[in-house]
Protein backbone atom coordinates (compact mmCIF):
# COMPACT_ATOMS: atom_id res chain seq x y z
CA UNK A 1 0.00 0.00 0.00
CA UNK A 2 1.07 3.24 -1.25
CA UNK A 3 1.51 6.00 1.86
CA UNK A 4 0.54 9.82 1.17
CA UNK A 5 4.19 10.21 0.31
CA UNK A 6 4.72 7.36 -2.27
CA UNK A 7 1.22 7.61 -3.69
CA UNK A 8 1.46 6.56 -7.32
CA UNK A 9 0.53 8.85 -10.10
CA UNK A 10 -1.77 6.86 -12.39
CA UNK A 11 0.25 6.30 -15.05
CA UNK A 12 -2.20 5.39 -17.49
CA UNK A 13 -5.06 8.06 -16.77
CA UNK A 14 -5.77 9.49 -20.10
CA UNK A 15 -8.25 11.27 -21.59
CA UNK A 16 -9.17 9.11 -24.77
CA UNK A 17 -11.18 10.90 -27.68
CA UNK A 18 -14.40 9.64 -28.34
CA UNK A 19 -14.57 7.68 -31.79
CA UNK A 20 -17.27 9.13 -34.10
CA UNK A 21 -20.26 6.57 -34.72
CA UNK A 22 -18.74 6.15 -38.50
CA UNK A 23 -15.38 5.06 -37.05
CA UNK A 24 -16.71 2.29 -34.11
CA UNK A 25 -19.13 1.05 -37.56
CA UNK A 26 -16.28 0.50 -39.78
CA UNK A 27 -14.38 -1.20 -36.62
CA UNK A 28 -16.75 -3.30 -36.07
CA UNK A 29 -17.26 -4.34 -39.68
CA UNK A 30 -13.88 -5.47 -39.75
CA UNK A 31 -14.35 -7.17 -36.43
CA UNK A 32 -16.78 -9.34 -38.03
CA UNK A 33 -14.80 -10.13 -41.11
CA UNK A 34 -12.17 -11.66 -39.39
CA UNK A 35 -14.54 -13.37 -36.89
CA UNK A 36 -16.50 -15.04 -40.22
CA UNK A 37 -13.41 -16.27 -41.99
CA UNK A 38 -11.64 -17.49 -38.75
CA UNK A 39 -13.98 -19.99 -38.34
CA UNK A 40 -13.70 -23.31 -40.45
CA UNK A 41 -17.58 -23.47 -41.02
CA UNK A 42 -17.81 -20.68 -43.39
CA UNK A 43 -15.42 -21.91 -45.39
CA UNK A 44 -16.71 -25.26 -45.86
CA UNK A 45 -20.68 -23.64 -46.09
CA UNK A 46 -19.83 -21.57 -48.61
CA UNK A 47 -18.05 -24.30 -50.64
CA UNK A 48 -20.60 -26.48 -50.48
CA UNK A 49 -23.13 -23.76 -52.04
CA UNK A 50 -21.27 -23.37 -54.56
CA UNK A 51 -20.48 -27.02 -55.73
CA UNK A 52 -24.34 -27.77 -55.06
CA UNK A 53 -25.36 -24.36 -57.03
CA UNK A 54 -23.09 -25.31 -59.93
CA UNK A 55 -22.98 -29.22 -59.45
CA UNK A 56 -26.80 -29.79 -59.03
CA UNK A 57 -27.88 -26.88 -61.76
CA UNK A 58 -25.28 -28.95 -64.48
CA UNK A 59 -26.90 -32.19 -63.59
CA UNK A 60 -30.65 -31.05 -64.09
CA UNK A 61 -29.47 -29.87 -67.12
CA UNK A 62 -27.81 -33.05 -68.20
CA UNK A 63 -30.33 -35.18 -67.07
CA UNK A 64 -32.88 -32.77 -69.22
CA UNK A 65 -30.50 -33.33 -72.08
CA UNK A 66 -30.90 -36.57 -72.04
CA UNK A 67 -34.64 -36.85 -71.65
CA UNK A 68 -34.92 -34.42 -74.55
CA UNK A 69 -37.08 -37.02 -76.85
CA UNK A 70 -39.62 -37.81 -74.09
CA UNK A 71 -40.64 -34.19 -73.32
CA UNK A 72 -44.17 -33.12 -74.11
CA UNK A 73 -44.35 -30.10 -76.35
CA UNK A 74 -46.58 -28.71 -73.51
CA UNK A 75 -42.98 -29.08 -71.16
CA UNK A 76 -40.75 -27.55 -74.01
CA UNK A 77 -43.20 -24.64 -74.59
CA UNK A 78 -42.99 -23.06 -71.25
CA UNK A 79 -39.08 -24.16 -70.08
CA UNK A 80 -37.38 -21.57 -68.79
CA UNK A 81 -33.64 -22.36 -69.23
CA UNK A 82 -32.25 -19.40 -67.54
CA UNK A 83 -34.14 -20.76 -64.38
CA UNK A 84 -33.87 -24.01 -64.84
CA UNK A 85 -29.86 -24.13 -64.78
CA UNK A 86 -30.45 -22.21 -61.18
CA UNK A 87 -32.17 -24.69 -59.69
CA UNK A 88 -29.41 -25.58 -57.47
CA UNK A 89 -30.61 -22.46 -55.34
CA UNK A 90 -33.71 -24.45 -53.92
CA UNK A 91 -31.00 -26.88 -52.15
CA UNK A 92 -28.22 -24.27 -51.30
CA UNK A 93 -30.34 -21.84 -49.61
CA UNK A 94 -30.36 -24.56 -46.45
CA UNK A 95 -26.76 -23.90 -46.47
CA UNK A 96 -26.53 -20.01 -46.85
CA UNK A 97 -29.48 -19.74 -44.17
CA UNK A 98 -27.94 -22.09 -41.49
CA UNK A 99 -24.59 -20.31 -42.04
CA UNK A 100 -26.78 -17.26 -41.37
CA UNK A 101 -28.06 -18.59 -38.28
CA UNK A 102 -24.60 -19.57 -36.74
CA UNK A 103 -23.07 -15.95 -37.56
CA UNK A 104 -24.81 -15.18 -34.70
CA UNK A 105 -26.20 -18.31 -32.90
CA UNK A 106 -22.63 -20.01 -32.60
CA UNK A 107 -21.70 -17.34 -30.39
CA UNK A 108 -24.55 -17.42 -28.20
CA UNK A 109 -23.54 -21.50 -27.56
CA UNK A 110 -19.94 -20.58 -27.21
CA UNK A 111 -20.60 -17.57 -25.07
CA UNK A 112 -18.46 -15.08 -27.17
CA UNK A 113 -21.34 -12.93 -27.23
CA UNK A 114 -20.38 -11.49 -23.92
CA UNK A 115 -17.09 -10.59 -25.53
CA UNK A 116 -18.59 -9.20 -28.10
CA UNK A 117 -21.13 -7.34 -26.72
CA UNK A 118 -18.25 -6.44 -24.00
CA UNK A 119 -15.97 -5.12 -27.08
CA UNK A 120 -19.19 -3.52 -28.45
CA UNK A 121 -22.13 -2.00 -25.66
CA UNK A 122 -24.31 -0.71 -29.06
CA UNK A 123 -25.44 -3.88 -29.87
CA UNK A 124 -27.35 -3.10 -32.81
CA UNK A 125 -23.87 -1.50 -34.48
CA UNK A 126 -22.65 -5.41 -33.64
CA UNK A 127 -25.82 -6.50 -35.62
CA UNK A 128 -25.82 -4.12 -38.49
CA UNK A 129 -21.92 -4.84 -38.93
CA UNK A 130 -22.91 -9.11 -38.95
CA UNK A 131 -25.58 -8.46 -41.58
CA UNK A 132 -23.41 -6.07 -43.91
CA UNK A 133 -20.66 -8.68 -44.19
CA UNK A 134 -22.66 -11.87 -44.37
CA UNK A 135 -24.63 -10.19 -47.06
CA UNK A 136 -21.66 -8.83 -49.35
CA UNK A 137 -19.99 -12.54 -48.72
CA UNK A 138 -22.96 -14.13 -50.21
CA UNK A 139 -23.67 -11.84 -52.90
CA UNK A 140 -20.32 -12.31 -53.99
CA UNK A 141 -20.09 -16.11 -53.65
CA UNK A 142 -23.77 -16.36 -54.96
CA UNK A 143 -22.89 -14.13 -57.87
CA UNK A 144 -19.90 -16.39 -58.59
CA UNK A 145 -21.65 -19.68 -58.37
CA UNK A 146 -24.74 -18.34 -60.48
CA UNK A 147 -22.63 -17.20 -63.08
CA UNK A 148 -21.05 -20.70 -63.56
CA UNK A 149 -24.27 -22.49 -62.92
CA UNK A 150 -25.62 -20.19 -65.93
CA UNK A 151 -22.91 -20.33 -68.65
CA UNK A 152 -22.26 -24.48 -67.68
CA UNK A 153 -25.67 -25.30 -67.82
CA UNK A 154 -26.45 -23.28 -70.86
CA UNK A 155 -23.50 -25.21 -72.38
CA UNK A 156 -25.11 -28.80 -71.57
CA UNK A 157 -28.44 -27.60 -72.56
CA UNK A 158 -27.03 -26.24 -76.31
CA UNK A 159 -26.20 -30.02 -76.48
CA UNK A 160 -29.76 -30.86 -77.96
CA UNK A 161 -31.82 -28.65 -80.60
CA UNK A 162 -35.03 -30.38 -79.15
CA UNK A 163 -35.70 -27.31 -77.08
CA UNK A 164 -33.94 -24.04 -76.89
CA UNK A 165 -31.08 -22.47 -74.17
CA UNK A 166 -30.33 -19.35 -73.42
CA UNK A 167 -27.90 -16.52 -73.46
CA UNK A 168 -26.84 -13.77 -71.27
CA UNK A 169 -28.20 -11.09 -73.42
CA UNK A 170 -31.88 -12.97 -73.32
CA UNK A 171 -34.39 -10.63 -71.95
CA UNK A 172 -34.20 -11.06 -67.81
CA UNK A 173 -31.38 -13.90 -67.88
CA UNK A 174 -29.09 -11.25 -66.51
CA UNK A 175 -31.00 -10.00 -64.29
CA UNK A 176 -32.06 -13.82 -63.14
CA UNK A 177 -28.87 -14.82 -62.49
CA UNK A 178 -28.10 -11.87 -60.42
CA UNK A 179 -31.45 -12.28 -58.86
CA UNK A 180 -29.92 -15.45 -57.77
CA UNK A 181 -27.71 -13.71 -55.80
CA UNK A 182 -29.59 -11.56 -54.29
CA UNK A 183 -31.92 -14.19 -52.72
CA UNK A 184 -29.48 -15.84 -51.19
CA UNK A 185 -27.88 -12.98 -49.50
CA UNK A 186 -31.08 -11.56 -48.43
CA UNK A 187 -31.85 -15.54 -46.93
CA UNK A 188 -28.63 -15.04 -45.15
CA UNK A 189 -30.03 -11.66 -43.63
CA UNK A 190 -33.42 -14.11 -42.75
CA UNK A 191 -31.22 -16.51 -41.08
CA UNK A 192 -28.61 -14.02 -38.91
CA UNK A 193 -32.71 -12.48 -37.57
CA UNK A 194 -33.46 -15.92 -36.88
CA UNK A 195 -30.46 -16.90 -35.57
CA UNK A 196 -31.14 -13.63 -33.19
CA UNK A 197 -33.94 -13.79 -32.24
CA UNK A 198 -33.99 -17.45 -30.67
CA UNK A 199 -30.28 -17.82 -29.69
CA UNK A 200 -30.12 -21.32 -30.42
CA UNK A 201 -28.81 -22.81 -33.61
CA UNK A 202 -31.01 -25.93 -33.57
CA UNK A 203 -33.97 -23.87 -33.10
CA UNK A 204 -33.23 -20.75 -35.48
CA UNK A 205 -32.56 -23.60 -38.21
CA UNK A 206 -35.56 -25.54 -37.75
CA UNK A 207 -37.34 -22.37 -37.77
CA UNK A 208 -35.86 -21.09 -41.00
CA UNK A 209 -36.27 -24.85 -42.27
CA UNK A 210 -40.20 -24.48 -41.24
CA UNK A 211 -40.44 -21.12 -42.92
CA UNK A 212 -39.05 -22.13 -46.03
CA UNK A 213 -40.07 -25.63 -46.85
CA UNK A 214 -42.32 -27.11 -44.34
CA UNK A 215 -44.99 -23.84 -44.13
CA UNK A 216 -45.70 -24.07 -47.90
CA UNK A 217 -46.91 -27.80 -47.88
CA UNK A 218 -49.31 -26.91 -44.93
CA UNK A 219 -50.50 -23.93 -46.50
CA UNK A 220 -51.21 -26.77 -49.42
CA UNK A 221 -53.32 -28.29 -47.57
CA UNK A 222 -56.33 -25.57 -46.55
CA UNK A 223 -59.00 -25.05 -49.27
CA UNK A 224 -58.49 -24.16 -52.67
CA UNK A 225 -58.41 -20.13 -52.97
CA UNK A 226 -57.11 -19.65 -49.53
CA UNK A 227 -53.90 -21.97 -50.38
CA UNK A 228 -53.31 -19.74 -53.71
CA UNK A 229 -53.67 -16.30 -51.50
CA UNK A 230 -51.46 -17.47 -48.89
CA UNK A 231 -48.87 -19.43 -50.46
CA UNK A 232 -47.88 -16.64 -52.93
CA UNK A 233 -46.82 -14.38 -49.39
CA UNK A 234 -44.54 -17.16 -48.17
CA UNK A 235 -40.76 -16.45 -48.28
CA UNK A 236 -39.86 -18.65 -51.13
CA UNK A 237 -42.93 -18.61 -53.36
CA UNK A 238 -42.64 -14.70 -53.20
CA UNK A 239 -38.59 -14.48 -53.64
CA UNK A 240 -38.40 -17.40 -56.13
CA UNK A 241 -38.98 -15.33 -58.96
CA UNK A 242 -36.30 -12.96 -58.95
CA UNK A 243 -34.01 -15.65 -60.33
CA UNK A 244 -36.11 -17.01 -63.18
CA UNK A 245 -37.02 -15.57 -66.18
CA UNK A 246 -40.74 -16.88 -66.56
CA UNK A 247 -43.06 -16.63 -63.59
CA UNK A 248 -42.68 -20.38 -61.79
CA UNK A 249 -46.83 -20.40 -61.20
CA UNK A 250 -49.78 -17.80 -62.85
CA UNK A 251 -50.77 -17.14 -59.32
CA UNK A 252 -47.15 -15.54 -57.73
CA UNK A 253 -47.17 -12.28 -57.08
CA UNK A 254 -45.34 -10.05 -59.41
CA UNK A 255 -41.36 -10.27 -59.49
CA UNK A 256 -40.47 -7.15 -57.71
CA UNK A 257 -42.97 -7.20 -55.34
CA UNK A 258 -42.74 -11.09 -54.66
CA UNK A 259 -38.76 -10.02 -53.88
CA UNK A 260 -39.86 -6.95 -51.71
CA UNK A 261 -42.02 -9.56 -49.46
CA UNK A 262 -39.19 -11.57 -49.33
CA UNK A 263 -36.93 -8.79 -48.28
CA UNK A 264 -39.29 -7.66 -45.66
CA UNK A 265 -39.61 -11.35 -44.19
CA UNK A 266 -35.73 -10.87 -43.60
CA UNK A 267 -36.17 -6.50 -42.18
CA UNK A 268 -38.95 -7.99 -39.72
CA UNK A 269 -36.69 -11.10 -38.88
CA UNK A 270 -33.98 -8.36 -38.39
CA UNK A 271 -36.08 -6.00 -36.44
CA UNK A 272 -37.26 -8.15 -33.57
CA UNK A 273 -34.42 -9.40 -32.73
CA UNK A 274 -32.64 -5.78 -32.80
CA UNK A 275 -35.64 -4.49 -30.20
CA UNK A 276 -35.24 -8.33 -28.42
CA UNK A 277 -31.00 -7.77 -28.61
CA UNK A 278 -31.17 -4.40 -26.14
CA UNK A 279 -34.02 -5.89 -24.28
CA UNK A 280 -32.66 -8.79 -23.24
CA UNK A 281 -28.71 -9.58 -20.89
CA UNK A 282 -26.36 -11.10 -23.15
CA UNK B 1 -12.66 3.93 -10.39
CA UNK B 2 -15.61 2.22 -9.91
CA UNK B 3 -18.35 2.84 -8.43
CA UNK B 4 -21.76 0.58 -7.18
CA UNK B 5 -24.69 2.90 -5.93
CA UNK B 6 -27.57 0.96 -4.88
CA UNK B 7 -26.74 -1.39 -7.58
CA UNK B 8 -29.80 -3.94 -7.62
CA UNK B 9 -29.75 -7.02 -10.09
CA UNK B 10 -33.13 -9.02 -9.23
CA UNK B 11 -34.04 -11.86 -12.08
CA UNK B 12 -37.40 -13.48 -12.23
CA UNK B 13 -37.68 -14.78 -8.37
CA UNK B 14 -33.89 -14.37 -6.75
CA UNK B 15 -32.07 -10.92 -5.91
CA UNK B 16 -28.92 -11.79 -7.29
CA UNK B 17 -27.22 -8.49 -6.27
CA UNK B 18 -28.99 -6.03 -3.65
CA UNK B 19 -28.25 -2.92 -2.57
CA UNK B 20 -24.47 -2.85 -3.70
CA UNK B 21 -22.84 0.70 -2.55
CA UNK B 22 -19.10 0.30 -2.81
CA UNK B 23 -15.97 2.09 -4.71
CA UNK B 24 -12.91 0.29 -6.29
CA UNK B 25 -10.10 2.74 -6.08
CA UNK B 26 -7.21 2.92 -8.75
CA UNK B 27 -3.30 2.26 -7.73
CA UNK B 28 -4.34 -0.99 -5.88
CA UNK B 29 -5.55 -4.13 -6.50
CA UNK B 30 -9.18 -4.63 -4.53
CA UNK B 31 -10.27 -8.34 -3.94
CA UNK B 32 -14.05 -9.29 -4.22
CA UNK B 33 -15.22 -11.85 -2.15
CA UNK B 34 -17.98 -13.82 -1.58
CA UNK B 35 -18.67 -17.42 -1.32
CA UNK B 36 -20.17 -19.43 -4.88
CA UNK B 37 -23.22 -17.43 -5.62
CA UNK B 38 -22.92 -14.46 -3.82
CA UNK B 39 -23.59 -12.50 -6.53
CA UNK B 40 -19.79 -11.60 -8.01
CA UNK B 41 -20.02 -12.68 -11.75
CA UNK B 42 -23.84 -10.69 -11.74
CA UNK B 43 -21.95 -7.82 -10.28
CA UNK B 44 -19.27 -7.84 -12.87
CA UNK B 45 -21.46 -8.46 -15.54
CA UNK B 46 -23.35 -5.41 -14.47
CA UNK B 47 -20.13 -2.92 -14.36
CA UNK B 48 -19.53 -3.87 -17.92
CA UNK B 49 -23.24 -3.70 -18.74
CA UNK B 50 -23.21 -7.30 -20.45
CA UNK B 51 -26.76 -6.94 -17.60
CA UNK B 52 -28.66 -4.01 -16.76
CA UNK B 53 -29.47 -2.96 -13.84
CA UNK B 54 -32.64 -3.65 -11.98
CA UNK B 55 -32.45 -0.57 -10.13
CA UNK B 56 -29.42 1.67 -8.93
CA UNK B 57 -26.21 2.44 -10.80
CA UNK B 58 -22.61 1.37 -11.54
CA UNK B 59 -20.04 3.69 -13.50
CA UNK B 60 -16.50 3.31 -14.28
CA UNK B 61 -14.82 6.58 -14.42
CA UNK B 62 -17.60 8.76 -14.07
CA UNK B 63 -19.75 6.92 -16.96
CA UNK B 64 -21.94 4.16 -17.34
CA UNK B 65 -19.85 1.76 -19.90
CA UNK B 66 -22.72 1.65 -22.03
CA UNK B 67 -21.91 4.77 -23.40
CA UNK B 68 -18.33 3.66 -24.89
CA UNK B 69 -18.18 3.21 -28.18
CA UNK B 70 -14.35 1.26 -27.98
CA UNK B 71 -15.20 0.58 -24.29
CA UNK B 72 -11.71 -1.70 -23.95
CA UNK B 73 -9.23 1.30 -23.73
CA UNK B 74 -10.50 2.37 -21.08
CA UNK B 75 -11.90 -1.89 -19.12
CA UNK B 76 -10.52 -4.79 -19.82
CA UNK B 77 -12.19 -7.77 -18.51
CA UNK B 78 -12.02 -11.57 -18.10
CA UNK B 79 -15.43 -13.15 -17.08
CA UNK B 80 -15.42 -16.60 -18.83
CA UNK B 81 -12.55 -17.66 -19.73
CA UNK B 82 -14.14 -20.58 -22.11
CA UNK B 83 -16.19 -18.35 -23.58
CA UNK B 84 -14.19 -18.32 -27.07
CA UNK B 85 -15.68 -19.37 -30.30
CA UNK B 86 -13.51 -23.27 -30.10
CA UNK B 87 -12.52 -23.16 -33.78
CA UNK B 88 -10.99 -19.56 -33.88
CA UNK B 89 -7.05 -19.82 -33.03
CA UNK B 90 -6.04 -17.28 -30.29
CA UNK B 91 -4.05 -15.10 -32.65
CA UNK B 92 -7.56 -14.21 -34.37
CA UNK B 93 -9.99 -13.99 -31.07
CA UNK B 94 -7.52 -11.44 -30.18
CA UNK B 95 -7.34 -10.11 -33.34
CA UNK B 96 -10.84 -9.60 -33.81
CA UNK B 97 -11.04 -7.77 -30.32
CA UNK B 98 -8.76 -5.47 -31.08
CA UNK B 99 -10.31 -4.53 -34.78
CA UNK B 100 -13.85 -3.80 -32.88
CA UNK B 101 -11.86 -0.84 -30.51
CA UNK B 102 -9.63 0.40 -33.10
CA UNK B 103 -6.69 -1.18 -31.15
CA UNK B 104 -3.31 -1.49 -33.36
CA UNK B 105 -2.74 -5.13 -34.29
CA UNK B 106 0.80 -4.79 -32.79
CA UNK B 107 -1.00 -4.96 -29.67
CA UNK B 108 -1.81 -8.43 -30.42
CA UNK B 109 1.45 -10.00 -30.18
CA UNK B 110 2.28 -7.88 -27.12
CA UNK B 111 -0.20 -9.02 -24.81
CA UNK B 112 0.52 -13.33 -26.40
CA UNK B 113 4.09 -12.45 -25.20
CA UNK B 114 2.98 -10.86 -21.98
CA UNK B 115 0.60 -14.07 -20.80
CA UNK B 116 3.40 -16.46 -22.78
CA UNK B 117 0.64 -17.67 -25.89
CA UNK B 118 3.29 -17.03 -28.66
CA UNK B 119 4.25 -20.17 -29.32
CA UNK B 120 0.34 -21.52 -29.32
CA UNK B 121 -1.16 -18.29 -30.67
CA UNK B 122 -1.92 -20.13 -34.11
CA UNK B 123 -3.71 -23.06 -32.54
CA UNK B 124 -7.45 -23.50 -31.98
CA UNK B 125 -9.07 -22.25 -28.67
CA UNK B 126 -10.90 -25.18 -28.75
CA UNK B 127 -7.44 -27.13 -27.77
CA UNK B 128 -6.53 -25.22 -25.12
CA UNK B 129 -6.33 -26.42 -21.32
CA UNK B 130 -8.00 -24.12 -18.43
CA UNK B 131 -5.60 -22.80 -17.58
CA UNK B 132 -4.31 -21.93 -20.93
CA UNK B 133 -7.80 -19.94 -21.97
CA UNK B 134 -7.38 -17.92 -18.34
CA UNK B 135 -4.20 -16.83 -20.23
CA UNK B 136 -5.83 -15.73 -23.03
CA UNK B 137 -8.61 -14.40 -21.49
CA UNK B 138 -6.33 -12.37 -19.18
CA UNK B 139 -4.68 -11.61 -22.73
CA UNK B 140 -7.96 -10.15 -24.20
CA UNK B 141 -8.14 -7.86 -20.85
CA UNK B 142 -5.00 -6.18 -21.35
CA UNK B 143 -5.61 -5.41 -25.10
CA UNK B 144 -6.52 -2.62 -24.93
CA UNK B 145 -4.06 -1.25 -22.50
CA UNK B 146 -6.78 -0.23 -20.14
CA UNK B 147 -6.82 1.91 -17.11
CA UNK B 148 -9.23 -0.75 -15.45
CA UNK B 149 -9.28 -4.38 -14.94
CA UNK B 150 -11.74 -6.15 -14.02
CA UNK B 151 -11.12 -10.22 -13.29
CA UNK B 152 -13.63 -12.62 -12.28
CA UNK B 153 -11.71 -15.64 -10.65
CA UNK B 154 -8.44 -15.22 -13.16
CA UNK B 155 -6.61 -18.08 -10.99
CA UNK B 156 -8.67 -20.69 -11.72
CA UNK B 157 -7.23 -23.67 -13.63
CA UNK B 158 -3.79 -22.38 -13.32
CA UNK B 159 -1.13 -24.21 -11.71
CA UNK B 160 0.97 -22.74 -8.68
CA UNK B 161 3.87 -20.83 -11.29
CA UNK B 162 0.71 -19.43 -13.32
CA UNK B 163 -1.04 -18.16 -9.19
CA UNK B 164 2.33 -16.95 -8.90
CA UNK B 165 2.40 -14.78 -11.93
CA UNK B 166 -1.22 -13.66 -11.34
CA UNK B 167 -0.51 -12.35 -8.41
CA UNK B 168 2.58 -10.54 -9.69
CA UNK B 169 0.92 -9.49 -12.73
CA UNK B 170 -2.07 -8.11 -10.88
CA UNK B 171 0.40 -6.25 -8.51
CA UNK B 172 2.48 -4.28 -11.36
CA UNK B 173 -0.83 -3.33 -12.78
CA UNK B 174 -1.77 -1.61 -9.61
CA UNK B 175 1.09 -0.67 -8.83
CA UNK B 176 1.30 1.78 -12.80
CA UNK B 177 -1.91 3.32 -11.00
CA UNK B 178 -4.51 1.44 -12.39
CA UNK B 179 -8.04 0.03 -10.70
CA UNK B 180 -7.67 -4.03 -10.54
CA UNK B 181 -10.87 -5.46 -9.51
CA UNK B 182 -9.94 -9.07 -9.16
CA UNK B 183 -13.07 -11.72 -7.67
CA UNK B 184 -12.31 -15.19 -5.70
CA UNK B 185 -13.92 -17.37 -3.20
CA UNK B 186 -11.12 -18.27 -1.53
CA UNK B 187 -10.05 -15.60 1.16
CA UNK B 188 -6.59 -17.29 1.26
CA UNK B 189 -5.44 -16.49 -2.32
CA UNK B 190 -6.88 -12.80 -1.67
CA UNK B 191 -5.26 -12.02 1.54
CA UNK B 192 -1.65 -12.53 -0.39
CA UNK B 193 -3.22 -10.71 -3.27
CA UNK B 194 -4.80 -8.08 -2.56
CA UNK B 195 -4.53 -4.19 -1.04
CA UNK B 196 -8.83 -3.88 -0.04
CA UNK B 197 -11.72 -6.29 0.38
CA UNK B 198 -14.92 -5.92 -0.96
CA UNK B 199 -16.99 -9.06 0.86
CA UNK B 200 -20.68 -9.97 -0.28
CA UNK B 201 -22.73 -13.20 0.26
CA UNK B 202 -26.01 -13.31 -1.17
CA UNK B 203 -25.92 -10.21 -2.99
CA UNK B 204 -25.29 -7.89 0.02
CA UNK B 205 -22.41 -6.01 0.72
CA UNK B 206 -21.00 -7.71 3.98
CA UNK B 207 -17.35 -5.76 4.50
CA UNK B 208 -15.27 -2.84 2.73
CA UNK B 209 -12.49 -2.78 4.82
CA UNK B 210 -8.82 -2.88 3.97
CA UNK B 211 -7.11 -6.29 4.02
CA UNK B 212 -5.37 -5.41 7.57
CA UNK B 213 -8.63 -4.39 8.93
CA UNK B 214 -10.67 -7.73 7.59
CA UNK B 215 -7.21 -9.86 9.39
CA UNK B 216 -7.99 -7.92 12.46
CA UNK B 217 -11.64 -8.68 12.47
CA UNK B 218 -10.44 -11.62 11.63
CA UNK B 219 -8.13 -12.52 14.84
CA UNK B 220 -10.85 -10.74 16.85
CA UNK B 221 -9.65 -13.93 18.87
CA UNK B 222 -10.74 -15.96 21.43
CA UNK B 223 -9.90 -17.53 24.73
CA UNK B 224 -10.82 -21.34 25.32
CA UNK B 225 -11.43 -22.41 29.01
CA UNK B 226 -12.27 -26.02 30.08
CA UNK B 227 -13.19 -25.98 33.68
CA UNK B 228 -15.23 -28.36 35.70
CA UNK B 229 -16.92 -25.22 37.17
CA UNK B 230 -17.89 -23.75 33.49
CA UNK B 231 -21.33 -22.08 35.24
CA UNK B 232 -19.50 -20.73 37.79
CA UNK B 233 -16.74 -19.24 35.63
CA UNK B 234 -19.60 -18.11 32.68
CA UNK B 235 -21.02 -16.01 35.42
CA UNK B 236 -18.27 -14.48 36.77
CA UNK B 237 -16.80 -14.01 33.25
CA UNK B 238 -19.84 -12.43 31.34
CA UNK B 239 -19.95 -9.82 34.76
CA UNK B 240 -16.69 -9.14 33.70
CA UNK B 241 -18.25 -7.78 30.36
CA UNK B 242 -17.08 -10.87 27.72
CA UNK B 243 -19.13 -12.91 25.19
CA UNK B 244 -19.28 -16.46 26.39
CA UNK B 245 -19.98 -19.16 24.13
CA UNK B 246 -20.93 -22.57 25.73
CA UNK B 247 -19.04 -25.35 23.86
CA UNK B 248 -19.62 -28.81 25.65
CA UNK B 249 -20.47 -29.77 28.82
CA UNK B 250 -16.99 -28.14 30.67
CA UNK B 251 -15.95 -26.17 27.51
CA UNK B 252 -16.43 -22.26 27.43
CA UNK B 253 -15.49 -19.74 24.14
CA UNK B 254 -14.78 -16.39 25.48
CA UNK B 255 -14.33 -13.21 23.40
CA UNK B 256 -13.49 -10.04 24.50
CA UNK B 257 -11.06 -10.99 27.38
CA UNK B 258 -7.78 -11.72 27.75
CA UNK B 259 -5.77 -15.54 28.98
CA UNK B 260 -4.53 -13.33 31.77
CA UNK B 261 -7.93 -11.74 32.64
CA UNK B 262 -9.42 -15.27 32.69
CA UNK B 263 -7.18 -16.50 34.68
CA UNK B 264 -7.23 -13.98 37.15
CA UNK B 265 -11.27 -13.92 37.11
CA UNK B 266 -10.89 -18.01 38.04
CA UNK B 267 -8.03 -17.76 40.37
CA UNK B 268 -10.02 -15.16 42.06
CA UNK B 269 -13.06 -17.35 42.85
CA UNK B 270 -11.03 -20.26 43.25
CA UNK B 271 -12.35 -22.06 39.88
CA UNK B 272 -10.45 -24.84 38.73
CA UNK B 273 -9.22 -25.13 35.30
CA UNK B 274 -8.33 -27.48 33.21
CA UNK B 275 -6.89 -25.93 30.00
CA UNK B 276 -6.80 -21.83 29.31
CA UNK B 277 -5.92 -21.14 25.22
CA UNK B 278 -5.88 -18.60 23.17
CA UNK B 279 -8.01 -19.38 19.61
CA UNK B 280 -6.34 -17.79 16.33
CA UNK B 281 -9.09 -17.74 13.66
CA UNK B 282 -7.89 -17.81 10.18
CA UNK B 283 -8.72 -15.99 7.50
CA UNK B 284 -10.48 -18.35 6.00
CA UNK B 285 -12.48 -19.54 9.54
CA UNK B 286 -13.16 -15.53 9.32
CA UNK B 287 -14.29 -15.44 6.30
CA UNK B 288 -16.80 -18.45 6.69
CA UNK B 289 -17.61 -16.26 9.66
CA UNK B 290 -18.55 -13.36 8.21
CA UNK B 291 -20.52 -15.38 5.10
CA UNK B 292 -22.29 -17.61 7.35
CA UNK B 293 -25.54 -17.66 6.78
CA UNK B 294 -25.22 -16.00 3.12
CA UNK B 295 -24.05 -19.03 1.77
CA UNK B 296 -26.07 -19.18 -1.37
CA UNK B 297 -25.56 -23.49 -1.15
CA UNK B 298 -24.25 -24.57 2.25
CA UNK B 299 -23.69 -28.44 2.74
CA UNK B 300 -24.80 -30.10 5.80
CA UNK B 301 -22.23 -32.28 7.57
CA UNK B 302 -24.81 -34.35 9.04
CA UNK B 303 -26.68 -35.11 6.10
CA UNK B 304 -23.98 -36.88 4.73
CA UNK B 305 -23.98 -39.08 7.61
CA UNK B 306 -27.46 -39.76 7.55
CA UNK B 307 -28.47 -41.02 3.91
CA UNK B 308 -25.23 -43.54 4.84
Amino acid sequence: MSTAETMVVPAVRRDLPVPSPPRQFVAVLRAEWTKLWSVRSTIWSLLVTIVIIVGLGALFCAARVARANRLDPGDLHNFDPTGFSLNGIFLAQLAVGVLGVLVISSEYATGQIRATFGATPQRNVVLVAKVVVFMVVVFVVGLVACFAAFFIGQGILGGTTKFHHASIGDPGALRAVIGGAMYLSVLGALGIGLGTILRRTAGAIAALVGLLLILPILVNFLPSPWSTDISKFLPLQAGNNVFHTAKLSSTDLSLWVGFAVFCAYAVASLAVGAVLLVRRDA
Amino acid sequence: MIEATALTKRYRTTLAVDQLTFTVADGRVTGFLGPNGAGKSTTMRLIVGLDAASSGSVTVNGRSLRDRRFPLREVGALLEAKAIHPSRTARNHLRWLAQSNGISPGRVDAVLEQVGLTSVARKRAGTFSLGMSQRLGIAAALLGDPEVLLLDEPVNGLDPEGIQWVRRLLRSLASEGRTVFVSSHLMSEMALTADHLIVIGKGRLIADASVEEVIAQASANHVKVVSPQADALRSRVTAAGADVERDGEETLIVTGLECRDVGIIAAGAGITLYELSRQEASLEEAFMEMTRGSAEYVSDPDAAGSTA
